[in-house]
């Protein structure tokens, strides 16, 4: 059997209650129960977290640099989405 | 051959201060130093694990025990964190594994010497983790994003390792005449090579225009040397310690102390796999592999048995 030192694990950390999980790094782990508690080892050994999810690394899809111009220009040319577009006159309140 | 406009923006994008992430476009040359001088990290963590575990069960105190296992479990981490970084570039951590175990690979030639008594555990925290912090710190402004977040994180967790050790060394040179000679004995044979594992003086190291440019190496080695030696030697006389190096002196027009000639031919010597442990270190590594692997097997085969049971429920 091929030595694979195991598949890898993308590991998110929610650090206070009420904001997001944030990408902390990777573990390699057999299966998710192990890869939890690697991740615990590895990236909240100084309090850093009070949730931790584990996504395998090979079911994330990515974006890629190369698109990215073709993939994100269609919001650029619409600036009617953002609030500063609209001209209110002075005056008129909670607008 | 590569595209030059491609090469151009790259730079570019460098020198304005933008970091390069694992799918942009990158220059061969700049991937292959990336994972030589990352995988030389990784290995270097893992390896350090050595010469300290040699006294986790001999630290004198429940405290001090405590702190050595929480400062070995830190470099596991550490190495961890810089693996994961390494895999980022297209290699996988079987190959960097590989590399190490066959020669291929480096580590740092700090962790060819031996750690004969307890003060060695205070040095080691004090120098050695004190240069590599010197080190690091230039290296988290470094360009390859997944590096510099490795760095930044480290950087933070080795600065218990700095402290502790030079609490260690500052109890020792406040106790018995016993323990003072024990300590200077310890800061005696941790010095030079401290020093010396900032890499080779400048006219000796071949570091490109390229490298600085591409932002990989961020100062010269020098550089770095200049500053550990000119924040160590005050920490050494606070604690009564003497740095042993008898052309040492404090230069009061430029303000940084100057140290004598440092034994290059020892340090290439210990690179070239002659230092005391060079040996030792590379077969308990392998050892360990070895021994683990089938714990690794064994948990993959019960994960795959785990899922077959699922799918058929």
């Amino acid at each position: 059997m091929n030595d694979t030192q195991l598949p890898v694990w993308e590991v998110f950390i929610q650090a206070n209650p009420g904001i997001a999980h944030k990408h902390a790094g990777n573990v390699h782990a057999a299966d998710a129960e192990m890869a939890l508690q690697n991740a615990r080892d590895v990236y909240s050994r100084r309090n850093e977290g009070i949730s931790i999810w584990v996504v395998p690394a090979a079911a994330i899809t990515a974006s890629s640099p190369e698109d990215q111009g073709a993939f994100f220009e269609p919001s650029n040319d619409k600036p009617y989405r953002h609030p500063t577009f609209y001209k209110i006159p002075e005056g008129v309140k909670y607008l | 051959m590569e595209d030059q406009k491609q090469i151009e923006a790259f730079e570019t994008k460098i020198a304005s201060g933008v970091k390069i992430e694992p799918k942009d476009w990158m220059p061969e040359a700049y991937r292959k130093q990336l994972i030589r001088m990352m995988s030389q990290h990784a290995h270097s963590e893992i390896v350090g694990m050595l010469p300290e575990g040699n006294w986790i069960t001999r630290a004198p105190s429940l405290r001090r025990k405590a702190i050595l296992l929480a400062k070995v479990q830190d470099e596991a981490g550490h190495g961890l964190y810089l693996y994961s970084a390494t895999e980022t570039l297209g290699i996988d951590r079987t190959e960097l594994l590989e590399q190490l175990h066959s020669g291929k690979a480096k580590y740092s030639s700090i962790f060819n010497y031996p750690t004969l008594t307890w003060a060695d555990i205070g040095a080691i925290g004090w120098l050695v983790d004190g240069a590599a912090i010197m080190n690091q710190t230039a290296l988290a402004r470094g360009s390859y994003g997944p590096y510099s977040r490795a760095m930044v994180r480290i950087c933070k967790e080795e600065s218990f390792h700095n402290r502790q050790g030079y609490e260690i060394m500052m109890h020792l040179s406040q106790g018995t005449e016993e323990q003072k000679a024990m300590a200077q004995d310890a800061f005696n044979r941790w010095w030079w090579p401290s020093i010396m594992m900032l890499g080779p003086s400048d006219d000796q190291s071949p570091n490109s225009d390229q490298l600085m440019r591409w932002k990989v190496k961020m100062e010269s080695n020098d550089a770095i040397r200049q500053r550990f030696i000119d924040r160590t030697v005050p920490q050494a006389d606070f604690i009564g310690l003497k740095v042993p190096d008898k052309d040492m002196k404090f230069n009061e027009a430029t303000g940084h102390y100057e140290h004598g000639p440092i034994n290059w031919e020892e340090f290439f010597d210990v690179i070239k796999g002659n230092g005391p442990c060079n040996a030792k270190r590379l077969k308990d590594r392998k050892e360990a592999d070895i021994k683990g692997r089938w714990v690794r097997e064994a948990a993959m085969a019960y994960a795959n048995k785990r899922m077959k049971e699922k799918e058929v429920a």
